[in-house]
This record gives C-alpha cells, sequence and structure tokens, in this order.
C-alpha cells in the first residue's frame, strides 16, 4: 500500500504533458519587472535608484522586519524606474523595473557546472546565506526559507522533509527539477539538515512520477539519512499538513505549524536554491516555470528569470492560441488567474497554464442537493456546504466555530460540488472577515 | 484569442459531474427493478410508473413557471426520480385519478412548498407514498398478484403480500411456520415474486441499482448497510427468542420495501445527513423504527413512516454530529 493522507482529497486528470521536456534555457528578455514582494511577510525595501546600473545577482531591494526576503536582479542592465505593477495576485506593488543590457553575472557567483556536495558551513552561516540570497519556499506559498530553517525556542525538530509531491495538475517543473538537478536537491536537503539539527529526511514523491522516484533513489544509494518516499495520486497530496500525516502519521494541530510535530517541509526546488545559495552563492533570481496547456503547440519546462513578462513565456512556448479564455500563474486547482500577460514571473510561479475559451468560464450554479460530496472531499474535515450557507448569511463567528480558519484552500470542494457552487470563493470570504475581524478586536 | 480573459478564483477545474448526470445515474440505477416490475405486474406498472413522471414533471413545470414565476428546473431529472420512486411505492392497479393527487402531494406539498431542490426536509416521493395511504388505505393496500401482462390493470387479481399474511396471521394467534407454508419462499422472495408496491418487490433488481450506484460514487455503502443491518439485528434477536412468533430477518429484509427503502429512498441526497458517522446512526434509526411499527404497530410494513421520521432528525443530526477535523486531537508520534 502506498502512503496517502486518510481523509478526503480528489484525483482530477493528471495532464503532466511537460513532463518529458527538459529544462530550457530562456534568455533574459529585454526588461524585467521584479516587484520587491515576491514573498509571504513585509514588502523588501529597494536598495537602488533609477539610472543605477546592476548585475545579475546584485541586491536590489532588502528584506524589512524578520519575516521578508531579500530581492535580487535577474539580470544586467540599468534600473529606468521604480513605479507600481498590477502583479500576480491582481494588487498593485511596488516593483523595480531594469532594462537588460547583456549578461552580466556579479563574479562572486560560481557557474561553473561542477557540483559541490561537501558541506562546510556551519547552521547559522547556512541560515545566513539563505536570508542574503533571498530563498523562499518555492512551492507556492513563499514562506522566507530562513525563517522556516530557526527552529523557534521551545520546539524541536527531528524530521525534514522534502516536498517532491508535485500534487497540482499540468505543473512539471519539480519534476523535471528531481530529474536534471537530484545530486543537488539532495546536497540541498542535507544543507537544510544541518541547519536545522536533524539527522533524518524524507523525499515525498507521488507515484506517478516513478523515474524520479526511481532516479532520486539510486544517487542516495542505500544511504541512511535519507529515504524517498512514493505517494498515491491524490491531490492534495502535496499539502504540508496531508504530506507529514502522509509520510510520519502525526497529525499537525488545529491552528498549528509542522514544527508542532516537530517537522520541517520544503519544497524539492526550495532545497536545489538552498544548494545554489550555500555552495555556489547564487541568490534566487530565476526557477523553473512549467508553461503548458492543450492549446499551447510547444509546452515546456523553463529556467525563466525572475521579473520576465508571461507573455514571453507563453511566446517560447508556441506562442499564445486563438482561442484563449484563461491564464493561470500555478496548478489549475490553486493558481490564480491572470489579468495581464504583462505580469512578471516571481519567486512563486511553479507554472502558467493556458485554457481555452470552452473551459475558462464557470457553468450556471445550481441549489445545495446536500450530496456531502465536498464533505467527503474536505482533507481538513470540514463541512464546505455549511460554511458556505454561513458566509452567505454573514455569520462569520460562527464559521470561526466551524473552522473554517483550518482550510487550506485546496480547492477540492469546489473541484466536487455537482451544482457549480462557488464554495471556496466564499470560504475565503469568511476567511478574510474573519481575519479583518479578528485583528480590529487586537487593535482596541 | 478572446478579447478578454477569463479571471476568476481558483479551482480552475471541475469534476464535470453535475446535478443531471448524477439524476441520471440514479434514474439509471432504477432500471433494473423497472424492469423487474413490468416482468411482474405488466401493464399496471406501465401505467403507473408514466402517470407518477409524467405528473411529478407537469406539477413542478407548472408550480415554477406559473406559481414561484422562477426559472423552471425539471431538466436537472429531480422530478422524475421523484415520479419513479412515488411509482415504485404505489400498488400497480391504482387508479390514475389518484397517483395524479400522490404526485401533485409529493412535487407540490413534499418538494416545492419548502422551496424546491435542495430545500425539502423530507422525502417527497414518500410525503406522497403516506398521503395516499392515509387518504386511500383500501386502494393503496389491494396488491396485484404477479403475474406478469396477464396481471392486467384495473380488473388484476389481488391478494394479500407476506408481511400483510403475517400481521393477520400472527394476530390470529397462528404460529410463524405455518404461516410461512402460505407465502413464497425467500428465493422467489429475492426474485420479486410476492405481491407488494410494484417497484420494492425485486431485490435482486434493486441490489444490482445498489451496486452500480456505488461503482458510480452516487451514494455512499453507509445508509444501506447501516438499515438493513440493523433490520437483520434487530429481527434476528426477536426471531431468536421466538420463532414461532417472529419472522426470520431475512424474511423481513425481502419484503415490504426494505430494500427499495435502504437503498433508494433512505439514501435521498436532500433528506438524509451529510456526515457518515450521523449517516450510520439515521441508517440504524429507520431500521429499528421499522421493525418496530412491523412489529408492534398496526401497519405491516414501516419502512415509509420510518424513513420519514428519521428524515425529521437530519437539521438536528447536521448541526450536532461533525466530521473529525484534522488536527483536533494531537498525536505526537
Amino acid at each position: 500500500m502506498l502512503k496517502t493522507f486518510p481523509r478526503g482529497g480528489v484525483h482530477p486528470p493528471e495532464n503532466k504533458l511537460t513532463a518529458g521536456n527538459p529544462i530550457e534555457i530562456l534568455p533574459p528578455p529585454e526588461t524585467v519587472v521584479i516587484p520587491v514582494t515576491q514573498h509571504l511577510g513585509k514588502p523588501a525595501v529597494a536598495t537602488v535608484n533609477k539610472g543605477d546600473k546592476v548585475l545579475v545577482g546584485q541586491l536590489i531591494a532588502r528584506a524589512e522586519g524578520f519575516v521578508s526576503a531579500n530581492i535580487h536582479s535577474s539580470v544586467s542592465g540599468t534600473v529606468s524606474r521604480i513605479d507600481t505593477v498590477t502583479d500576480i495576485s491582481g494588487y498593485k506593488q511596488t516593483c523595480i523595473i531594469i532594462d537588460v543590457s547583456g549578461d552580466e553575472w556579479l563574479s562572486d557567483i560560481d557557474r561553473s557546472p561542477d557540483i559541490i556536495t561537501e558541506i562546510k558551513h556551519s547552521p547559522e552561516e547556512i541560515i545566513q546565506k539563505c536570508l542574503d540570497c533571498g530563498i523562499v519556499g518555492l512551492g507556492g506559498a513563499t514562506f522566507p526559507t530562513h525563517v522556516k530553517l530557526k527552529v523557534p525556542a521551545g520546539k524541536k525538530c527531528n524530521l525534514l522533509i522534502i516536498n517532491g509531491v508535485e500534487c497540482e495538475p499540468w505543473l512539471t517543473s519539480d519534476h523535471r527539477l528531481m530529474l536534471e538537478k537530484g545530486e543537488e536537491i539532495i546536497t540541498g536537503a542535507r544543507i537544510m539538515m544541518r541547519a536545522l539539527g536533524v539527522t533524518k529526511a524524507i523525499i515525498g514523491i507521488e507515484n506517478n512520477k516513478p523515474d524520479a522516484i526511481a532516479h532520486l533513489s539510486r544517487l542516495l544509494n542505500g544511504a541512511n539519512d535519507i529515504s524517498v518516499q512514493g505517494l498515491k495520486v491524490k491531490y492534495p497530496q502535496g499539502g504540508e499538513k496531508q504530506l507529514i500525516k502522509a509520510l510520519t502519521g502525526r497529525e499537525v494541530p488545529s491552528g498549528g505549524l509542522p514544527i508542532d510535530v516537530g517537522v520541517v517541509v520544503q519544497n524539492a526546488g526550495t532545497a536545489y536554491a538552498v544548494y545554489e545559495a550555500v555552495q555556489k552563492n547564487k541568490p534566487l533570481f530565476e526557477r523553473v516555470v512549467t508553461v503548458t496547456g492543450k492549446s499551447l503547440s510547444k509546452p515546456g519546462n523553463f529556467l525563466v528569470r525572475v521579473g520576465t513578462p508571461v507573455a514571453k513565456l507563453i511566446e517560447a512556448a508556441g506562442g499564445l492560441p486563438e482561442n484563449t479564455g484563461k491564464i493561470i500563474s500555478g496548478g489549475p486547482m490553486m493558481g490564480k488567474a491572470l489579468a495581464n500577460l504583462q505580469t512578471p514571473v516571481v519567486k512563486g510561479t511553479s507554472g502558467i497554464v493556458v485554457f481555452p475559451a470552452e473551459e475558462s468560464q464557470r457553468p450556471q450554479v445550481g441549489p445545495c442537493i446536500r450530496c456531502s460530496k465536498c464533505v467527503s472531499a474536505c482533507p481538513m474535515g470540514l463541512e464546505p456546504y455549511l460554511l458556505m450557507s454561513l458566509a452567505e448569511k454573514g455569520l462569520f463567528e460562527r464559521m470561526k466555530a466551524e473552522k473554517v480558519t483550518d482550510c487550506i484552500e485546496c480547492g477540492s470542494c469546489s473541484y466536487i460540488c455537482p451544482a457549480h457552487r462557488p464554495l471556496l470563493d466564499y470560504i475565503r470570504l469568511g476567511k478574510t472577515t474573519l481575519f479583518k475581524m479578528m485583528r480590529e478586536k487586537s487593535v482596541k | 484569442m478572446s478579447s478578454l480573459l477569463t479571471v476568476s478564483q481558483s479551482p480552475h477545474i471541475h469534476t464535470g459531474d453535475d446535478t443531471k448526470k448524477l439524476m441520471r445515474g440514479v434514474i439509471i440505477a432504477l432500471i433494473p427493478a423497472f424492469i423487474a416490475s413490468v416482468y411482474y405486474f405488466g401493464w399496471g406498472a406501465l401505467i403507473v410508473t408514466a402517470t407518477s413522471v409524467l405528473s411529478c414533471i407537469f406539477f413542478e413545470y407548472v408550480i415554477q413557471k406559473y406559481l414561484i414565476r422562477g426559472p423552471v428546473t425539471i431538466t436537472d431529472g429531480s422530478a422524475i426520480v421523484t415520479g419513479l420512486l412515488l411509482a415504485f411505492n404505489l400498488p400497480s392497479n391504482l387508479p390514475v385519478h389518484i397517483i395524479i393527487i400522490g404526485a401533485l402531494v409529493a412535487i407540490g406539498i413534499g418538494k416545492m412548498s419548502f422551496g424546491g431542490l435542495g430545500n425539502n426536509p423530507f422525502n417527497p416521493a414518500l410525503v406522497g407514498r403516506v398521503f395516499l395511504l392515509i387518504s386511500f388505505p383500501v386502494q393503496m393496500t389491494t396488491w396485484p398478484v404477479p403475474s406478469g401482462f396477464k396481471t392486467g390493470y384495473a380488473d388484476a387479481v389481488t391478494g394479500a403480500t407476506p408481511l400483510g399474511v403475517l400481521k393477520e396471521g400472527i394476530r390470529n394467534g397462528e404460529q410463524v411456520s405455518q404461516l410461512m407454508n402460505q407465502i413464497p419462499d425467500h428465493m422467489q422472495m429475492f426474485y420479486g415474486h410476492m405481491g407488494g408496491s410494484m417497484g420494492e418487490v425485486a431485490a435482486l433488481a434493486l441490489l444490482i441499482g445498489f451496486v452500480y450506484m456505488l461503482v458510480k460514487k452516487i451514494i455512499t455503502w453507509h445508509i444501506p448497510v447501516a438499515v438493513t443491518g440493523s433490520i437483520a439485528l434487530f429481527t434476528g434477536i426477536l426471531w431468536l427468542i421466538n420463532p414461532e412468533k417472529n419472522a426470520d430477518p431475512l424474511f423481513h429484509l425481502l419484503t415490504g420495501g426494505v430494500m427499495l427503502g435502504a437503498i433508494f429512498m433512505a439514501t435521498d441526497y436532500v433528506t438524509s445527513p451529510m456526515v457518515p458517522k450521523a449517516m450510520i446512526i439515521y441508517g440504524i434509526g429507520i431500521g429499528v423504527i421499522t421493525v418496530i411499527i412491523r412489529v408492534y404497530g398496526a401497519y405491516p410494513e414501516g419502512v415509509s413512516f420510518a424513513i420519514l421520521i428519521m428524515n425529521a432528525f437530519v437539521p438536528l443530526m447536521n448541526a450536532w454530529i461533525k466530521p473529525k477535523r484534522f488536527g483536533e486531537e494531537v498525536k505526537n508520534g
């Protein structure tokens, strides 16, 4: 029996069209737009001004406060302006816009192809490196890695989990990375193990990637510190809490964090970024993005500089198809629909999925027939139908009692609802309203 | 590309299964039992089913169009399901005008008066059926003897149901073992060769529908298993205590609409609980009430009443019985 999380979940068609496409390097565009917020937490503060010349890897915005991350230039060129631009979330925010000239990298970045597996750094140095290089979680949440690697006082960590599940349909960027940069990911995992002071790590991979499981197992060659574990193909297997439950049986308490059960989870892509930061002195300014969709002529996996407009990625994948109706940043279950093709790629962009017009519109909403499919699909043991009706009535306090804040927004409920009810939309409304209410109360 | 991109919240994909497909699944699952009822009751089964289904669709249409003046949703298939289930709960020789009244009560009072699909607390087909049982007790308990197209319709030869024979006999002080000689054996009852409501007799056909609905994930096993399990257990205990006063569990499972009720009526989405734990309690409730009515009550069977009584507890169960939340009990292993 393959390991899996015990409750809820759905199995959407996998559509991993690009699983066999090696990572292609996309050259830098003419202009990049680099947001100062590409992470969870406070925006970074720009350290460059209009007219400044910058090199690839140069710091251009500094982390502000504890939960924040440095931002580096992904190109060489001149800062043309600092302006507000609509980012991936649809909000306007400060961006540093750089006109590209050439491709000149900072000299202290090691660009040699050698793989360095020997770890010389102390835990403190590793955490400092992650902070300096602006490493954030690349699975989507973009939580600053240096914060996660510091075990809070009073907590104990005894296991690192590397999340190579990639349970979102369509996306293959982590899959390709595990196949092509396996050695680096394993080294990255060992670097993080040293920082956390743990002796065990598990790499969790969904069973639809047998080649990645085999490849990493072969590279590990029987090592007893890291193991590779295949997991049942079920969404959201890669949800942090679901993955911990599946691999260890430990259940992160409601409102708690993985560290409460002694675990830290890092994405496989993050492990690679940590490797590059610590061993190669390379800040996080490029990442692998899957660009895919049934209507694209050349879907693929691309190594893209942060700040590249989405339009460039679609161009590289064969151009925008005639009947495009929706463009999603991220996977189709949790990704965000883009309003604008000029939106820049950021550290958290795992994929761009193009949907034809006929699959873009939501069908008409019907009455709830109380089939309870949403209750069975919810991996957190919530009752989406109830939460939606409470949100419709404005009963936010009761939503809190029904544990709406535990919702991980995986979308399984909306995915399965036969009446096409916008369950997650209303749950999000309830969550944000509730958080706002809680903030206001704490201010008073 | 179309001039504008659609921007909406995630998820951006859907199973593709909608209410209409689910209803179609239920209708497909009812086909074996329908074929069985035509096989046993001939023209009567066809007339009752056609009248019931058409009247249910007609009343839903008229009420939505002219009374509520809202959108007409007869294409969602729920009225067809109600019509079929109502027909399955009627004797095959029931006069057309009574069927039409039943359909009006089922759709008008049972469903639309509460706000239509999704809002009715009681199973509409059973509301219609019980209304007819109380209003037309003679016609509703005159059961044609199954003999295919020879059964006829208005002129059908009638006889008692196995449960009727049992109830009457026990009341007259007869022994169960003697009464069993007057009714079909268990195997015949399993195939459906007995008097009864037109759709309830063929346990085999209903079970085929059950398997279909399980495979297609239209329903889960919880309610049917809880209903039949609790009936088997309860009647089994009574039978072990006194086999001359009480029929065996298999007899109870095969008669009086237990299969139809457990598989198709009690599992009605709208009127059954949302959480598996509650579904089991609800099913056990139905089973226990059914046996109490059968053994100690005035009616020979009791599935319809049992389901309606338990329907009334569903909102309470939904409010009180919650799924186990993730992270509720902290286990640090």
